[in-house]
């Protein structure tokens, strides 16, 4: 264990957790999001309604909810930790700095996108998590979802905080592969072209839902 | 051309420092930079006030002793060239330039422009060495290094210590020196049979100095005189890893 311990208490060990579960969460993005395209099924709701049903109730997926629980704990936990410790290591600034003219406005940034982000999760799960799975909503979840998204406040945050999450995962993405030690000039095009359009794309099939329910139903 | 320079002046590591604005008149653009400073400096002298300090050796772009901040960046606005190679020809008549020594905790500055840089020999104390023995010099290509891997070690051998990447980190991460050193000695056939011992002494020693970590902004990429890669920092990443779970 203490090989272990040892490990993932050093800088990089942080930032391996950093990559790993930066690139778990991504996988449940999509995950998530395919399945939320159930709400433009034409049937008033009872794909999606189907859905959730199985997402909440099968074993398989309560179990690896846990395991996703634990990925965003990590992640929050373990940037905080980082950005404390990063911070830290220049208590005194530069009175003049340039940094646009040696790094991007999203890699400096990713503190401040993350932690929209988690606001937005806290939000999110609030409206439909808590009021469905601990409150026991009389609403079906689709009901719910429209419900929700009629509030254009509501709707226009959710845009919003999803154009965050696109400069978190602009840097995120492509920055885990580095960490992870990968980085060849045979393939490391390839995965910045993937991370970008992944930073486009995903936040994007996202925000097609708010706008849609804010502005058809 | 004239100049208004904001310098930062502190007496030592224990007192408070601060800007201090000075004017330079009829300076040259074939001057370097450090040239321009000389002027100061003589100027200085000559009114009996007590010259800037900032640290300066060889003058020719290997020393990596020029830590200077100029108007933002590590070595001034240009790339891939210490402070000395830095020439007033990239600056114009009448220009503000503030000048401020390297800033991270584990560097703390000594005097004016002058920063400690001992944690980075320290770094290099616990692994940046090969201590196993290969006898007297021999014949020529007897241990054969291919030619990819003889370029690659080099690119990371071109570093000269400088701090650059510390200080232009928004981290203050000592993450490119350390794989710079990493990657030379580790890739040649020499060093390769003590690496995972080395990558992990190093790290520690980094992480043990108060350096921040890597956030992958890729600045010291940037602002490295030698333009050295932050694929070595990748590298750097597979030893740790390897070292560490292999």
């Amino acid at each position: 264990m203490g090989w272990f311990i040892r490990t993932f208490y050093s800088s990089i060990g942080k930032k391996l957790i950093m990559a790993l579960t930066g690139l778990f969460l991504c996988s449940f993005l999509s995950v998530h999001l395919m399945g939320n395209f159930q709400l433009f099924k034409n049937d008033g709701g009872a794909a999606f309604n189907h859905y959730s049903e199985f997402m909440s109730t099968n074993p398989l997926i309560r179990i690896l909810e846990i395991g996703m629980v634990i990925g965003f704990a990590l992640h929050i936990f373990d940037g905080i930790r980082l950005w404390l410790l990063n911070r830290s290591a220049r208590p005194v600034g530069y009175a003049k700095n340039d940094a646009a003219a040696n790094s991007t406005f999203f890699s400096r940034t990713m503190i401040y996108s993350g932690g929209i982000v988690f606001v937005f999760l806290a939000v999110h799960l609030k409206s439909f998590f808590v009021e469905h799975r601990v409150l026991g909503s009389e609403l079906t979840m689709y009901q719910s979802v429209v419900q929700a998204f009629h509030d254009p406040v509501y709707s226009l945050f959710y845009v919003a905080a999803l154009v965050l999450l696109g400069f978190h995962l602009n840097h995120g993405f492509q920055s885990a592969f580095q960490t992870l030690g990968m980085n060849h000039k045979k393939y490391t095009p390839l995965i910045k072209f993937l991370g970008l359009m992944f930073s486009i794309l995903i936040p994007l099939g996202y925000a097609t839902m708010p706008l849609y329910f804010l502005l058809t139903k | 051309m004239n100049l208004t320079l904001h310098i930062w002046r502190q007496k030592d590591a224990r007192t408070k420092g601060k800007f201090v604005i000075y004017k330079v008149e009829n300076v040259h653009e074939e001057m370097s930079f450090l040239e321009m400073l000389d002027i100061l400096n003589e100027q200085l002298i000559a009114k009996n006030e007590d010259p800037v300090a900032f640290d300066h050796d060889c003058r020719e772009g290997i020393c990596g002793c020029c830590s200077l901040y100029i108007n933002g960046r590590a070595h001034g606005p240009k790339r891939g060239i210490t402070v000395c190679q830095l020439h007033m020809r990239h600056f114009k008549d009448g220009d503000s330039i503030w000048i401020e020594p390297w800033r991270a905790r584990p560097f703390p500055v000594l005097k004016d422009l002058i920063v400690d840089r001992a944690p980075l020999d320290r770094i290099m104390q616990a692994g940046g060495y090969i201590s196993a023995r290969i006898g007297s010099a021999q014949d020529a290509n007897t241990i054969l290094i291919d030619h990819d891997t003889a370029e690659s070690s080099m690119d990371a051998a071109a570093c000269i210590g400088c701090g650059a990447c510390v200080a232009s980190c928004k981290n203050a991460s000592a993450m490119l020196f350390v794989a710079a050193k990493v990657s030379h000695l580790g890739q040649l056939p020499q060093g390769k049979l003590e690496r995972e011992k080395r990558v992990l002494a190093m790290i520690a020693q980094m992480d043990k100095e108060g350096f921040g970590g890597c956030t992958n902004t890729k600045a010291c990429e940037a602002e490295c005189p030698k333009e050295i890669k932050i694929t070595h920092i990748a590298r750097l990443n597979r030893e740790f890893l390897r070292a560490s779970v292999v």
